[in-house]
Parts: C-alpha cells; sequence; structure tokens
C-alpha cells in the first residue's frame, strides 16, 4: 500500500496532541496528492471520542491499542506495536512530531526497519527523484526539508529507496486545518499481546511530574524582548501579542524586570539567562554591555528603538527607528498577511 | 572488590561550533566557511561524559569501573579522547576511516554499534541528546536499538546508581520522569545535566603527550615520529587507539554512503546579510519587506 502513517501523541490531558493533529492536516494533503488512505496510529490507555478528534481531519483509519499498561509512553512498548504495523501495512510514509516521545521513537524505529529519518522538518512535500548517478527516476517521493548546519542552509533530504519515508516535524510548523467536518474513517483495534511483548516493560517509571506550561527562553528559537524603554506592564503585553505569533517567548532587561514590567524567569544578560536564538527582536532596549553578553550570540537581531545611537543598534542586523507600541503591531499584522 | 568490571562507554563527536558562526566564518556571498569554524566537544556529549564519570565515582569504592570513549571521526577527533581523558576517562578509541563518509544517523549509529560491540561486554552506554552540527537526536535511539538494548533519553540527573540498577531523572517536553533501568542500557544526556567537570590537573601532566599514529603521521602536528614511537614503548597508555572500518568488522554495505538510506536532494544557503546593519524605515511596506524576508529565510 502507498498510505501514509502518523503517529498520534496523546497529551497529559489524554488528548491528541496539536502536533499530531497539524501532522494529519498535512499528512491529508500529501495523501490527496498521492491518491492514498490517511491512517493514524493511537497509543495509550482508555482515551475518549478518537473517532471525533481524527476523522474531522481527514483520517481515514485509526489503529488503536489501548492497555492500562500504557497510560504513559514508553519506549519499548511504543516501539514494538509500530514496528509490527509498518510492517503490516507496508505505509509509504510514517510521520511523527518532533516532541520528546517522537524524537525519542521514530529514531529506533527506523534503525530497525533500516529506513531513512529526517527531524525536524520545515516543510514536506511530494515530488520526483533523479539520482543523479544512475539517472534512476523516482515518482512521487517525500521531500523532506529542513534546516541544517545550525540553521545556515536549507537541505532537502529524499529517502528514495528504502520505505517507509519517515521524518519528524515540529509542533507549530504545519497549520491544523479541518478537512471535512464529516469526514468518516473506521478505527481498528488491535490487541495488544499481539504487538507487545512483557519484557518491554522492562524500564520502570518511578515518578512523574508535569508542570504547566512555563516560560522557557532558553529554549526558544525566537525571543521578542523588551527594555526599560517599554514603558509599562501594560505595553509588554503587545511583545506577548507578538511572540505568540511568531511563535517565540518574551525576554526582558534587568532594567526592565526591576521595573516590574515581567517575571525575572525573563531577565536576559549577565545576571539573568544566556539565550542564542535564530531572532532576537529588542524592543525600547538600548542595550547595556551586560544585556549585551546574554544576547549577542543570537543568529539575527533586530533593534526597534527610539535612539538611533542606542548602542545595540551596532550589533543588529536590522534597525527600526521608531516607537515599538507603533512598530510592533505593523510586524504581527504583515505576519498574519503572509502566513495567514 | 567484585572481579566484574563495570564498564561504561562514552559516546562523543568532535563538531563545528555552529553556534558561534562569527563574522570571520561568513565569506563575501553571505555563506559560511566551514573550515572557519572551531572543533568543539559537542557540547550534550560533555555532559555525557560528566554522567559517566559520575557513575564511577558512585560505585569505585565497590567495583572496577572502566570508563572508555568512542569518537568517529577525522583523525583530528583524537582531540576528544585526550580532553576526556584529562577529565577523568581511562582510556578512549577514534573510529575513522574514508569508508566512513557521508554517512547519515544510520549508518553512524550502525559503525558506533560495532564499535562499541567491539568492546565487550557493556553495562552502560552514554550518548549526548544530540550534535550541534545537525540537532538530530537519532542516534543514541539507533544505537540502542542496534544493540538490542533499551533506552533512556535526555537524562538530566543521575539519582542513584548501583551495581545492578540506574535511576535516572529525565526531562520531558512539560515535567520530568524518574525511571529505573537494569543493565545493559543505553542513556542519552540532556542539555540540562551537569557540566562536566574541568581538566585534572595531574591527568593533563600525564596524558598531554597522547596521540595516535595518524596524529604523529601529518607532518605539521610539530611532533618528532621516533620520540614518541620509544615513548609509546615506555609508556603504551600514551597511544591514543584507532580503529578502521575493517577492526570494527562491520557488514561494508551498511557503511557510508551506500548504508544510508537518506540523500541530500538539494542544498540551499540561508543568506546571511548580516552584521552589517540594515535600517529598515518605520513604514508598513519596508517592515512587511522585512518580514518576508524573515519567513522566506525560514526565520519564522
Amino acid at each position: 500500500m502507498n498510505n501514509i502513517l502518523v503517529f498520534c501523541e496523546i497529551t497529559e490531558e489524554q488528548q491528541v496532541a496539536e502536533v499530531s493533529l497539524e501532522l494529519c492536516s498535512k499528512a491529508r494533503k500529501l495523501a490527496d496528492r498521492l491518491g492514498s488512505r490517511l491512517d493514524a496510529i493511537v497509543i495509550g490507555n482508555d482515551i475518549k471520542n478518537i473517532e471525533e478528534q481524527l476523522f474531522p481531519f481527514g483520517v481515514d483509519s485509526v489503529f488503536y491499542v489501548n492497555d492500562p499498561r500504557l497510560s504513559f509512553y514508553q519506549t519499548l512498548p511504543f516501539f514494538s506495536t509500530i514496528t509490527k504495523l509498518i510492517q503490516e501495512e507496508t505505509p509509504d510514509i510514517v510521520l511523527f512530531g518532533a516532541t520528546a516521545v517522537g524524537r525519542d521513537l521514530a529514531p529506533r524505529i527506523a534503525s530497525y526497519l533500516r529506513c531513512g529519518l529526517t527531524a525536524d522538518c520545515t516543510n514536506l512535500e511530494i515530488g520526483d527523484h533523479t539520482d543523479a548517478k544512475t539517472k534512476t527516476v523516482y515518482k512521487d517521493i517525500l521531500y523532506q526539508i529542513r534546516p541544517a548546519f545550525g540553521g545556515n542552509i536549507i537541505a532537502t533530504i529524499v529517502s528514495p529507496e528504502t520505505r517507509p519515508q519517515m521524518a519528524t516535524v515540529r509542533e507549530g510548523v504545519m497549520k491544523k486545518e479541518i478537512y471535512n467536518e464529516n469526514h468518516k474513517g473506521v478505527v481498528r483495534v488491535l490487541k495488544t499481546e499481539d504487538y507487545i511483548n512483557d519484557n518491554d516493560f522492562c524500564i520502570e517509571i518511578l515518578n512523574r511530574q508535569i508542570e504547566a506550561q512555563k516560560v522557557n527562553i532558553k529554549g526558544a528559537p525566537i525571543i521578542v524582548a523588551g527594555g526599560y524603554g517599554m514603558g509599562s506592564k501594560e505595553n509588554f503585553a503587545l511583545l506577548h501579542e507578538l511572540a505568540e505569533v511568531i511563535g517565540g517567548e518574551v525576554g526582558a532587561t534587568r532594567a526592565a524586570v526591576d521595573a516590574g514590567f515581567t517575571e525575572i524567569e525573563r531577565q536576559i544578560g549577565q545576571t539573568g539567562v544566556t539565550v542564542r536564538p535564530k531572532l532576537y527582536i529588542a524592543c525600547g532596549i538600548s542595550g547595556a554591555v551586560q544585556h549585551r553578553a546574554g544576547m549577542d550570540q543570537s543568529a539575527k537581531i533586530i533593534s526597534i528603538n527610539t535612539d538611533p545611537n542606542a548602542p545595540i543598534n551596532s550589533i543588529a542586523d536590522y534597525t527600526i527607528i521608531g516607537d515599538a507600541m507603533d512598530i510592533v503591531p505593523k510586524m504581527i499584522k504583515s505576519y498574519k498577511n503572509n502566513m495567514l | 572488590m567484585n572481579n566484574k568490571e563495570f564498564q561504561i562507554v562514552v559516546l562523543a563527536k568532535q563538531v563545528p561550533d555552529t553556534h558561534n558562526v562569527g563574522k570571520d566564518a561568513m565569506k563575501e556571498d553571505g555563506t559560511i566557511n566551514r573550515a572557519a569554524l572551531p572543533a568543539i566537544f559537542n557540547p550534550d556529549d560533555l555532559k555525557a561524559l560528566e554522567m559517566a564519570l559520575a557513575c564511577k565515582d558512585a560505585l569505585k569504592n565497590i567495583m572496577d569501573v572502566k570508563v572508555s570513549v568512542i569518537t568517529m571521526g577525522p583523525s583530528r577527533a583524537a582531540d576528544i579522547v585526550r580532553e576526556s581523558i584529562f577529565r577523568g576517562a581511562d582510556n578512549g578509541f577514534v573510529v575513522s576511516d574514508k569508508r566512513f563518509a557521508g554517512s547519515d544517523t544510520l549508518a553512524t549509529s550502525y559503525a558506533l554499534s560495532a564499535a562499541v560491540k567491539k568492546l565487550g561486554h557493556i553495562d552502560i552506554v552514554f550518548s549526548g541528546r544530540q550534535a550541534i552540527d545537525g540537532d538530530t537526536a537519532q542516534v543514541g535511539p539507533q544505537v540502542a536499538e542496534k544493540l538490542n538494548i533499551p533506552q533512556v533519553t535526555y537524562a538530566e540527573e543521575l539519582v542513584s546508581l548501583t551495581e545492578n540498577e540506574i535511576v535516572i531523572k529525565r526531562r520531558l517536553d512539560r515535567g520530568v520522569e524518574t525511571v529505573k533501568a537494569k543493565f545493559p542500557v543505553l542513556v542519552t544526556v540532556h542539555g540540562n545535566a551537569n557540566d562536566c567537570r574541568p581538566r585534572h590537573a595531574a591527568r593533563l601532566l600525564t596524558y598531554k603527550k597522547a596521540c595516535s599514529v595518524s596524529e604523529i603521521q601529518s607532518t605539521d602536528n610539530g611532533l618528532q615520529s621516533t620520540d614518541i614511537v620509544s615513548l609509546w614503548e615506555k609508556k603504551p597508555y600514551l597511544k591514543i587507539e584507532e580503529w578502521t572500518a575493517d577492526d570494527i568488522n562491520p557488514d561494508f554495505d551498511r557503511l557510508g554512503l551506500n548504508g544510508s538510506p537518506t540523500k541530500v536532494k538539494s542544498i540551499e544557503n540561508v543568506v546571511l546579510t548580516s552584521k552589517e546593519n540594515k535600517k529598515i524605515n518605520n513604514s508598513e511596506s519596508e517592515i512587511n519587506d522585512l518580514m518576508k524576508e524573515l519567513i522566506t529565510a525560514h526565520i519564522i
């Protein structure tokens, strides 16, 4: 079969994860392009409303493994189930979210099946590929597009000769869209004992502490940072809005934190955290050396400042002279127009 | 003292420092001059080394523990072995061969697993979660699969260790999980884990002259080969062992480009017009152009 299989991750709240729904949306388009079926696999314990959660996104069949021992993700039981299912169903393409779970699971499966896997794809397309040496033409294969080498190049990767073609995609990269509210598929319940061996439970989970989503500026690929020049806590809300829209986090200078504009967890600089995101947007930040020490390794810096002589401008790639309160809304509007 | 030696292997990689792409690494056309980037110890792998050494500390009073480092790469990757030994590793091996060239993660993990098997009985394999030149985080789980042993990924803290089991706190997307594993097991170490201990002064003195055969063969390193060979006779621990593909007894079809299912179809350089400051006027059209540029470059 040339169908596509999406691994649907279950969140702590026992729902299908956003990233999995985003993948189903993308996979539906690829399946339509290929004229193939879209399958999903769900592994968990007593997951409710699978049909309602997945069918509107265009899923044709859901393979469901339900077992009380599978309330939480564990590598080996998931690995055994999915590799066996792939061997039975022989999908052409298998997709995973590039989450802690997906990045633990997908490589082990690819290794077992000896097939290609591309991590953190930013786009997936279908196209033909001609091997440079043999001139063999491969029709309708998966283009796995991703940044590489610290984001300095964009590579298109193909795995023409092995099946399935596997890729992981980060949350927020693909767009989640309802395919058809009335789309109907089937749920096929798999018997746990046919897929999982008792030895697969050899790693014991002793304790789990799940946190509410919290600030993680260190790992954020994009940071929208505000300084004392933002003027007030209320004005900082605009930075949160920009960060939310473009998929970043909000950071701040010590002066802004001291003035009570935002939380100390967001402080960047010598006395805060050091960050090196792909993009740093500095709003109303003069650029004291203590602040620059925490962010000057950012790959790209945009400075928004009313002062043309602010020191931050000397390390910025782009400078926009003006009031952030005026400029940030224009950026939000532009992003929405171009992306949505 | 128990007779059985507890064996720990650390997989470490030498990487170009892609996080520090400075002005001098930038070519005039805005592309990256890779040769100008310094080669460093992959940061997560250094944390993996620390966790391995912490395991040795925890067990050394009840049994013999050996920490070995395996690195795959060109012969200059002997730097990784030397650095590891300065910080406390017992020995190290450079796996180096032109036949590994073009390896993707599958072929890399195959070669590494073959190298680990050459060491014989192993209790724990540590590796960094991911390498900064690829950020794929695939090689650890793939080596675990090839060795047919369980994996514990994203280890942040060594909670406890006995001769029979290890307890590890691992980082999830939204929290932490504590797990207990028996041996053998492969553990990938997260960047949140403890920093590696510094070089040990006495070890630095003892091992300063450690080098590999191909290092003394290359002419520009200032070492006199005859001196080194006579030194090795007296102090065999100064010889860093190198393994070629033949030494790890592989299926040659699974190495290098032949063993790599993924192929690079095309590459597009992200042109960084950067560090030369560009003034953007505060107008809707110029801001819109900037945003479009960032979107096209996959930055946002």
